[in-house]
């Protein structure tokens, strides 16, 4: 009897499947043009599900449609690079010995700003699923997170779900998260940036691919079951943020990190035997994405049959279980001969393995469902790169940089005390230390992250003396204020972490975090900062492997500030030889490399004083900029430095105060000459003139370092030394105690959540 | 003659390749690690159970694992004065399979917590811990979010006076405050022994501190106390 009524329900659900019209299209998000084209390409009217797949494929998300032909200007290939971006889940990366690395970086920020926690801990579980399913086992993750400020309740809510989300997630799942970033702006208020990335290592001849293969080879789903969870979540991350973004909770997929650690045990056991064909991970648009894309890579097609899928809800339609972004699932490809052995694995972890369908010549998906052929799409014209729509939008110059560019910074009154300046920028929320943050992060697990400060996260490779250099960075302020040079200094910053902590800077993968691109000025910003990123990776050979592009981060208060985040991958030969961040020993001598031009334009130090974002951001000279980055390296490995720090935000007030953070409590800085004595004191102390860095070393090494700097054509100044009275006197401006300074600088973050 | 160390691999264990790298690689002992679906451990000296979140532990942490059939093995293995180690996740196994006294309640600030930890060793005279000094402070990582230590005033008594409070959290000068307690345990309490003194659990994590190479190696004396022991016997039979 019940039976008998559940198939009468299902009849009528099939019934009531709506009627598609062009109507239906642009409420699915397509244009009218699109509508058209995808009648064109079909030859009919779609039936509902060839409608959520098109509207899925072609969504912003899925198609980077908006953003795929600036993306082409990026330098994308260098002698390391194993794989071009955006061919495979990741980018694969030579760094020898047979090993590879597969990294990348990707946005969850619609759904973090809905479900903050839910949201963050499912960017996390994608982007790991990037990685092994390229059959890298992830040995790091990272996160790049913007939030408005922590004063506003949602925010902290927002907050603290998001740092638990990540958290939860990578501790159960067993990477270490080693690094990350947090920076506050009212911008980011309602539409919190939640950039999740990983890294993982595989040996060459283990790397797996997301391509469909041989006709007659079985299409297998493996992992979780499929439920009605983030159905619409990439089309949702095509759209601002409103008062009805809301509603859109149930987008949100819901994340299980114990599922994600059977899952990958499972698929590397399953790659590294030889029995897996193709692989791809269900990520946005879940099943649809995955078959679709494996197909158009293979140049062929796939018969799949819904019935065959491991449901967790009742009564789910074609059109659900295509667009359904339930976490935990992988799509595979594999020989018919395997599948007894492919089941064995996965039974072993407790997982479903079920065969759904076959490859097949032609290259179309054909997915059938309760003995009807419910899509017939051809693959090709669905998929980025292949047919899916490609906009050049229109550009212009935001009118808001001539009025900021105007600030003139002799306006600018001298601070009458120069303690309070420095205390209140080390309560700066961007400034202030993360340990609140990152003490809730396991950055141990698996016993290969190097526990000293340094500028990137240092993670050793086991049965190697060498290690990965890690770090993700963008100052958003810059690109706001100047787009092209904000893009230049993003890379040109991450990559002086990398070689200030003694490793080579050799690759990135970006977030592209902006606005709503049909608006002429986002996507002037946009264009503009990509070429940055273009100019600065060909001046410091990191070409980029692939990455995220994440529009519409938009709420009605307007979009967030232009943030492309950048993440790095540096290799350092012997890790032994990573140069630490804070100081090490009093007497030692301190230098700042580089030449200070005293600029305060987009500095955190005039935001404090005027409460405003002025001026033009600091400039850059990438040539002086990969000089400096040479030098860096050449001193770690001559082992003539104790420390290195970059200076960034807060300038080199804020920098020799960071060096003793975490440096014995006994030490202090003693700073008795400014590199450049004709700068304003203010400026020279807070002003954040790029491409300078704080080094420290013993007495006896500064001659050679000098001559070292010298032959690089950098500037090197001896500024003070490293003393033993646990205070800061900088010139006869500051003169604080380094525990004041160090409580200033570690309570700020956590009173202001926990009050 | 090395010893062998059987490591179980619960499927939710993310420390058990830490514990393996440590016991082969760094001591150059025997290391195996053990499915949990197995029914027996086979031929090993010493069992650790390793941190990680064992079945996810969304229940209880260390409540389910304690019914995978090579627990059974397990169990066998304690009473006949084997020596087993649980850490982290591997010590919430051994309260909740009876093997140690208490209970592992949410960190009392209702966080995770990952940081190094200083702790006092309050009893050297074990396996585990014989080339430790008494009194002695070792610096050493937790990373949990179910680490506080709960038990009745009656058991607490008990654990005290037969010295079977092995480690407690401290300050770097040893004093025993309430802010070195990192998770809000009971008088600090970081790790446990049972009576028979062959059952140790622990929260703070030994293998991430073992290795010169990540700067820290004060979790070394716990692994090479175990292997001592083990040679001291086999010289004595």
């Amino acid at each position: 009897m019940v039976k008998e009524r559940r198939s009468i329900m299902k009849q009528d659900h099939r019934k009531s499947e709506p009627k598609v019209t062009l109507e239906l299209g642009l409420e699915h998000g397509l244009t009218k043009e699109e509508y058209e084209l995808m009648l064109g390409i079909l030859g009919r009217t779609p039936s509902y599900t060839e409608l959520g797949i098109f509207s899925v494929m072609w969504s912003e998300h899925c198609s980077y449609k908006n953003s795929i032909a600036v993306l082409k200007t990026l330098p994308r290939s260098g002698a390391r690079l194993l794989v071009g971006a955006g061919e495979e889940n990741a980018g694969l990366v030579d760094i020898g010995d047979g090993l590879a690395v597969a990294f990348k970086i990707e946005s969850h920020n619609h759904p973090s700003a809905v479900e903050p926690y839910q949201g963050a801990a499912t960017g996390v579980g994608g982007i790991l699923r990037d990685i092994f399913t390229m059959g890298a086992r992830p040995v790091a993750a990272l996160n790049s997170l913007r939030f408005g400020d922590l004063s506003n309740d949602r925010v902290r809510y927002l907050f603290k779900g998001v740092v638990k989300g990540i958290g939860d997630y990578g501790n159960s799942f067993g990477v270490p998260t080693v690094a990350g970033e947090v920076y506050f702006d009212a911008s980011y208020t309602a539409n919190p940036l939640v950039n999740a990335m990983a890294v993982g290592i595989v040996r060459h001849d283990q790397v797996a691919t997301a391509t469909a293969r041989g006709t007659g080879n079985l299409v297998m789903i493996v992992g979780s079951s499929t439920g009605r969870d983030g159905i619409h979540g990439a089309t949702f991350a095509s759209e601002e943020i409103s008062e009805k973004s809301e509603a859109k909770r149930p987008s949100v997929q819901v994340g299980d990190p114990f599922t994600e650690k059977l899952l990958l045990e499972a698929t590397l056991e399953a790659i590294q035997a030889g029995l897996i064909v193709g692989i791809q991970d269900m990520g946005a648009a879940g099943l649809t994405c995955s078959s679709t894309e494996m197909s158009a890579k293979g140049k062929c097609g796939m018969r799949i049959d819904l019935d065959a899928v491991p449901l967790r809800e009742e009564e789910m339609t074609s059109y659900e279980i295509m667009l359904s972004e339930s976490q935990e699932r992988m799509l595979m490809v594999i020989k018919p001969e395997h599948e007894v052995g492919v089941k064995k694995i996965f039974d072993k972890w407790d997982l479903h393995a079920v065969r759904i369908g076959n490859v097949i010549g032609e290259d179309r998906v054909k997915i059938f469902y309760q003995g009807e052929l419910k899509a017939d799409v051809p693959a090709e014209v669905l998929v980025l790169g292949g047919g899916a729509p490609v906009y050049i939008r229109e550009s212009q110059e935001p009118g808001y940089l001539e009025e900021l560019h105007s600030f003139q910074s002799d306006q600018l009154s001298l601070p009458e005390d120069f303690n309070e300046v420095l205390l209140g920028l080390l309560k700066s929320q961007t400034i202030a230390c993360k340990r609140w943050v990152y003490d809730q992060y396991d950055s141990m697990v698996r016993t290969n992250t190097v526990p000293t400060s340094y500028d990137a996260s240092i993670v050793r490779i086991k049965g190697s003396k060498k290690g990965l250099a890690l770090k993700t960075d963008c100052n958003a302020r810059y690109v706001y204020l100047n787009p092209r040079r904000g893009g230049q200094i993003a890379v040109a910053e991450a990559a002086r972490n990398v070689a200030c902590a003694g490793a080579t800077p050799v690759a990135i993968t970006n977030c592209l975090n902006f606005g709503n691109p049909y608006d002429p000025e986002i996507y002037w910003q946009f264009t503009e900062a990509v070429a940055g990123i273009g100019d600065a990776c060909r001046a410091l050979d990191t070409p980029v492997t692939g990455g995220n592009v994440s529009f519409y981060n938009e709420s009605p208060d307007g979009a967030v500030l232009p943030t492309p985040v950048i993440g790095m991958l540096g290799l350092i030969e012997d890790v032994s030889k990573a140069v630490s961040s804070t100081f090490q020993h009093e007497g030692d001598m301190i230098m700042v490399l580089g030449r200070d031009l005293g600029e305060i334009g987009g500095s955190e130090y005039l935001f404090q004083r005027t409460g405003r974002l002025l001026g033009d951001a600091p400039s850059m000279d990438l040539a002086a900029e990969a000089n400096l980055q040479a030098l860096c390296l050449e001193l770690s490995l001559q082992s003539l430095i104790e420390s290195a720090h970059d200076c960034s935000e807060g300038g080199l007030a804020v920098a020799l105060t960071e060096g003793l953070m975490d440096a014995n409590p006994s030490l202090g800085v003693h700073m008795t000459r400014f590199p450049s004595p004709e700068i304003r004191a203010d400026f020279a102390l807070f002003g954040e003139t790029q491409s300078r860095v704080v080094i420290s070393m013993l007495p006896e090494n500064v001659d050679e370092v000098r001559t070292a700097a010298t032959f690089r054509g950098v500037q090197a100044t001896v500024i003070g030394e490293v003393s033993g009275d646990a205070t800061i006197k900088l010139s006869s401006r500051v003169n604080i105690s380094a525990d004041e300074a160090r409580l200033a600088y570690r309570s700020a973050i956590s009173q202001a959540v926990e009050g | 003659m090395s010893l062998k160390f059987g490591i179980v691999v619960f499927p939710g264990s993310n420390c058990d390749h830490d514990s393996h790298y440590v016991a082969e690689t760094i001591l150059g002992q025997d290391a195996r690690l053990i499915w949990h679906k197995e029914s027996s451990l086979g031929d090993v000296d010493a069992v650790i159970l390793p941190g990680g979140f064992s079945y996810g532990d969304y229940l209880r942490c260390g409540a389910l694992a304690r019914f995978s059939p090579i627990m059974k093995d397990v169990v066998r293995f304690a009473k006949n004065g084997g020596a087993v180690f649980g850490i982290c996740n591997g010590f919430q196994v051994l309260v909740e399979a009876g093997l140690l006294p208490g209970v592992l309640l949410r960190n009392s600030s209702l966080k995770f917590v990952c940081k190094y930890v200083h702790l006092k060793v309050e009893n050297s005279e074990t396996l585990f811990t014989s080339q430790c000094q008494r009194g002695e402070v070792l610096e050493i990582p937790i990373a949990h979010g179910d680490g506080n230590y709960f038990t009745d005033l009656e058991t607490l008594k008990r654990l005290e006076d037969r010295n079977q409070i092995v480690f407690r959290y401290c300050e770097e000068t040893g004093a025993i405050t309430e802010e070195a307690n990192p998770n809000g345990s009971l008088s600090n309490i970081a790790g446990i022994i049972n009576e028979q003194g062959n059952v140790m659990g622990m929260m703070p994590h030994p293998e991430r501190a073992s290795d010169p190479v990540l700067r820290h190696t004060d979790g070394r004396k716990v692994f090479n106390s175990i292997v001592e022991s083990f040679v001291r016997q086999s010289q004595l039979s």
